[in-house]
């Protein structure tokens, strides 16, 4: 096939769908404007992946068009029939699948050129590429296995972890410099000679993944999400070394700072260090002398009917929904109850902490599916300081992110974590079916508190009956 | 080897400039974030094309064609989740 157009051209094309990919990345930070931005960034993406097709000479058509039209209905195939609960999972999956084709393509184009003639810095970029592909493939499948429930979400741990981890490293590691010095070695190497010490690589790299990824609980998986992203991102951007392409370099660099900085944020709102939710465990056992001695003679229960009399006269309202709220599938009882309200004149907002869900702003989400306006939804710095002005505050399936004891520092494992202050509203109604400590192990004070009524059961069930009896008594 | 430096400098601009976008985004939009950024990874996608169609050996060409399948996945459906999720967001809701 002639060349349609020069190489220059080319890599203008690649630099207009850099563009495409910063300016769609801007148009993010608003809702408003984020549908066209992920259409702006798209359309670079197709801009790339045309040129490039017209671009080179294309020795076996079928191939390409045969993968390009099985991906494609594969990917459009799982879109179109994910839930929003099972969204994290998905993004998951996808994402191990674009640090696989990362470290795939950085093989081929290993075993593709002369061994002779492949310069060091190409072969460091190809070893990186490789292992954080592998890496991020197997611990993203893992990740999301344990999200959907196939692999168990609790943390499997066993003795020597650290050792079996840091020994894949360092086979890893070594296969990658052998491809390194190797054609300073034997200049004359046939290229089959690459072959071996990456596919050792790989094969390393992607038991890491899984071992990295199988100790450490459901409830972290926000951290692990947002790291995994991180890693595709570097993956490509070593790709785009190994391939001497600046588009994927810049656009690989742009998602590493994006997964980065989500994860630095996920850390943040747990209090813990990145070290710390991938090689350490988070939580004690709450004993059963320690929970009864905080809850004993102090919980109050409350029914729906009751929770719809309070709401008669409250003048505000605040919802802090957690992942049990997720779980029961509970947001689309949750939302009619917030549009009623409002419709009443009662100011409702809801109040999300960063680390309610599976992965980073996935309460949001959820929320925003079941039609709760953008507006109402305030992050922790933004609610926290409205709690005293607040007459009912319901919390819908968390625990932990209204656990009192965070502010305190007595050693608990969720100490200095930020947290909704919800115990300074006037009242404080907690859905939950049961007093079973969450994520973290330890009980929580605020169910024992004055102030605070418990309404066990379902999260669905439960707010159907809250809005049934509210539009009985309107 | 000039090359070499030109990509790190490109690669040490992009982190700083998609560290300065991205602490702009709010929390609401992280995941709408995630999966998009997720889908832009598959810009590998391009390399995957260029081994799989111009790939001399069979393992190479065998390699990329896995490759364009893995990576069209990631793209076709990273950019549909997010434009499903960013439609409920459209409008504020409502």
């Amino acid at each position: 096939m002639a060349e349609l157009f020069s190489e220059a051209v080319l890599r203008l094309i690649y630099l207009v769908a850099a563009i495409l990919f910063i300016q769609g990345l801007r148009d993010m930070t608003h809702p408003r404007t984020a549908v066209r931005g992920n259409l702006t960034s798209a359309g670079g993406m197709f801009v790339a992946v045309a040129a490039t097709v017209l671009w080179f000479e294309i020795l076996s058509p079928a191939v390409l068009v045969g993968g390009l039209a099985l991906g494609g209905l594969v990917g459009a195939g799982l879109a179109v029939k994910v839930e929003m609960t099972e969204m994290p999972q998905l993004v998951g999956v996808f994402n191990g699948f674009g640090g696989g084709a990362s470290a795939l393509v950085a093989g081929a184009e290993l075993i593709e050129v002369q061994a002779a003639t492949f310069p060091a810095d190409m072969a460091v970029a190809a070893a990186a590429s490789g292992i954080i592909g592998a890496v991020t493939f197997t611990g993203s499948m893992v990740a999301a296995g344990k999200l959907h429930g196939v692999v168990t979400g609790s943390a499997i741990r066993y003795t020597g972890e650290q050792v079996v981890k840091a020994v894949l490293l360092l086979t890893a590691l070594l296969a990658g410099a052998y491809l390194v010095v190797q054609p300073d070695l034997l200049a004359s190497t046939l290229q089959g000679e690459f072959v071996p010490a990456f596919w050792v690589l790989l094969a390393a790299a992607s038991v890491l993944g899984v071992m990295l990824v199988i100790p450490i609980g459901g409830a972290d998986m926000p951290v692990v999400i947002a790291l995994l992203n991180a890693y595709s991102g570097l993956a490509a951007a070593g790709t785009g070394f190994v391939l001497n392409n600046t588009a994927l370099i810049i656009a690989g660099t742009l998602v590493g700072a994006a997964g980065m900085i989500l994860t630095v944020i996920m850390c943040e709102s747990m209090n813990r260090s990145l070290a710390n939710v991938l090689f350490g465990g988070f939580g004690e056992e709450a004993t059963a002398e320690e929970m009864d001695d905080i809850y004993e003679g102090n919980i109050t229960e409350t029914s729906p009917e009751e929770l719809e009399m309070l709401l008669d006269t409250a003048q505000r309202v605040v919802i802090v929904p957690g992942y049990g709220m997720a779980v029961a599938q509970a947001q689309h009882a949750v939302a009619e109850l917030a549009e009623l309200l409002d419709e009443d004149g009662v100011e409702v907002e809801f109040g999300i902490h960063p680390v309610a869900g599976r992965m980073p702003g996935h309460m949001n989400v959820l929320l925003a599916e079941a039609d709760v306006p953008y507006d109402m939804m305030k992050e922790l710095e933004e609610i926290n300081p409205t709690f005293s002005q607040t007459d009912v505050v319901i919390v819908t399936g968390a625990n932990d992110v209204v656990n009192p004891r965070a502010n305190e520092s007595d050693g608990s494992p969720i100490s200095g974590m930020p947290v909704l202050n919800v115990g300074e509203a006037g009242t404080v109604v907690v859905n939950k079916r049961s007093l079973s400590p969450g994520f973290s192990g330890i009980p929580n004070p605020l169910f024992a508190q004055d102030n605070t009524v418990m309404l066990f059961g379902d999260g669905k069930a439960t707010m159907q009956e809250v809005v049934g009896e509210y539009k009985e008594n309107r | 080897m000039p090359d070499v430096i030109t990509h790190l400098t490109l690669f040490v601009l992009a982190a700083f400039l998609g560290y300065s976008i991205i602490t702009k985004i709010p929390a609401t939009l992280h995941t709408p974030l995630m999966s998009g950024a997720n889908a832009i990874t598959g810009i590998t996608l391009v390399g995957a094309v260029v081994v799989a169609g111009s790939g001399s050996s069979t393992l190479a060409t065998a390699l990329g064609f896995l490759a364009v399948v893995m990576a069209t996945i990631n793209v076709v459906g990273g950019y549909l989740v997010s434009h499903f999720m960013l439609e409920d967001f459209h409008g504020g809701g409502r």
